[in-house]
């Protein structure tokens, strides 16, 4: 039997072995290609006293039917003690994390933005413009427009704005509109960044001019 | 290549044509190769501010269909002889022509001129489409009213998902004595809404109203604020830097009299 690929790597380490086990091939192949490195090619490496091994699976997820396969065929060599399988966690795919969506731009008069979650914009609602989400609303800026979190019906949603002074407030299906006299208050939130080497202050609401990678709103 | 400069505002008159007439008289003033364009079709207005209403043959639409050559259709400005005009139909609306068409005719004309402005009509529907379909920049005219702000930063919201460059601003009609006291919105507050940047400000003046039915555009007014205001912009448009124009009001007799006096 001829394997010409190889995924099936084993590396000596100063107390035992490593098998490096590729994780990209089938697994079927990978077993074949395992059983032939102990009883054949590599037999005589593998007699004598008794060694440690470690396994690494790469990425490769395996159940326990099958990691059970593999220590089998280990352990037909009667010198191979394991004691380390390394495979990335067993279960459900890891949920990624939820954070709210960081966004920036701006929302201009007749211009809605909307996201399923929560949202962290990062700019100013105009007024006349719209910011929805189905959960919190953080706006890093000034929110003069309308926000409504929680539209789909969450009454844990929250909105929260560096300065807040908008044009109405709904949350759930609660309606608020500010009383008709706002205390002045000025809170502009800036930003640092650096230029050619020399670091600058910017308005928040500026950031998306910065070019770099953002999430930007585009509103029609 | 010349550049396209639309002028646009979304709301009804805050003075675009008065600025695209003023900014392009004070641009080849400046001597600049200037044509300005009307887009208004149907309710053309910058013919009549610059007085040369009487001397239209063929117009925008005509040349859009093919019925004449654009070098047909443009007026020679009385007053410099690098002044052009492109005038709108005022017989046909908005859909009369493309923005296709537009771009095309803009294109052939920043071939020939250092600066086309642009005069956009009110609204945000085909007309605006019409005339910021061949600009390469927007000048936002937008007075001190809480409603023409609110309509400049919905217009500014389209431009910038347009092909034009970000767009300037210009507060138009600022009343010195209103400022003063308190009761108009000020500048810092239309800049903090609008987070765009600024171009020019122009104080409200008599003299405009004047020059437009006399069909001479007012920055030809030495004596004239809005005179200054306008030539201010067309200089900041060639790329100067001018200090903005320090709104006062008119100094009273008595006032004048203090300070004769050493006292003021």
């Amino acid at each position: 039997m001829a394997v010409k690929s190889n995924h099936v790597t084993i590396k000596g380490i100063k107390d035992g072995l490593v098998f490096l086990l590729d994780d990209q091939c089938d697994f079927e192949e990978l077993l074949t290609e395992l059983r032939y490195k102990l009883e054949h090619s590599h037999q005589n490496i593998l007699t004598g006293p008794i060694i440690h091994v470690d396994v690494k699976l790469g990425t490769r997820s395996i159940n326990d039917d099958e990691k059970q396969t593999i220590l089998d065929i280990l352990k037909k060599k009667g010198n191979l003690l394991i004691r380390t399988v390394e495979s990335p966690p067993i279960g459900p795919e890891a949920e990624p994390l939820t954070g709210p969506v960081v966004m920036t731009g701006m929302v201009r008069s007749g211009q809605v933005l909307h996201h399923e979650g929560d949202l962290l914009f990062m700019g100013d609602v105009n007024p006349g413009g719209t910011i929805t989400a189905t959960g919190d609303i953080y706006i890093l800026g000034a929110l003069r427009g309308t926000a409504h979190a929680g539209v789909e019906g969450n009454e844990e949603a929250i909105i929260a704005a560096s300065y807040l002074a908008p044009t109405q407030l709904r949350i759930s299906e609660l309606i608020s509109r500010p009383p008709d006299e706002w205390e002045t208050r000025e809170t502009v939130m800036e930003y640092a960044y650096l230029q050619d080497g020399v670091m600058k202050i910017d308005k928040i609401s500026n950031i998306a001019r910065l070019g770099r990678d953002f999430n930007v709103f585009k509103g029609v | 290549m010349g550049e396209a400069i639309v002028v646009t505002s979304g709301k009804g008159g805050v003075g675009k044509t008065t600025t695209s007439a003023n900014i392009g008289t004070a641009l080849a003033l400046l001597g600049k190769k200037v044509c300005l364009v009307d887009t208004d079709i149907g309710l053309r207005n910058l013919d009549v501010v610059m007085g040369l209403e009487n001397r239209i043959i063929y117009d925008l639409c005509d040349v859009a269909e093919g019925r004449c050559r654009l070098n047909q259709a443009l007026i020679k400005d009385k007053r410099f002889d690098e002044l052009y005009m492109l005038p709108a139909a005022q017989t046909k609306d908005k859909n009369a022509v493309s923005p296709e068409q537009v771009k095309d005719i803009v294109l052939e004309l920043k071939k020939e001129y250092e600066y086309v402005i642009i005069d956009c009509p009110a609204g945000i529907e085909q007309g605006f489409k019409n005339a910021i379909a061949g600009a390469d920049k927007a000048i936002v005219v937008t007075t001190p009213e809480n409603a023409a702000v609110r309509d400049a930063d919905r217009i500014i919201g389209l431009l910038e998902n347009s092909e034009v460059e970000s767009p300037k601003l210009v507060v138009n009609r600022i009343r010195p004595n209103m400022v003063k006291s308190g009761d108009m919105l000020e500048i810092e507050d239309i800049l903090q809404v609008l987070n765009i940047d600024l171009i020019g400000i122009v104080p409200d003046d008599e003299m405009v109203i004047k020059a437009a039915n006399s069909g001479e555009p007012t920055v030809m007014n030495p004596n004239s604020q809005a005179a200054i205001a306008y030539r201010n912009i067309a200089r900041r448009i060639l790329g100067d830097t001018v200090p903005l124009m320090q709104i006062h009001q008119k100094k009273g007799m008595f006032t004048r009299f203090k300070k004769f006096f050493g006292m003021g």
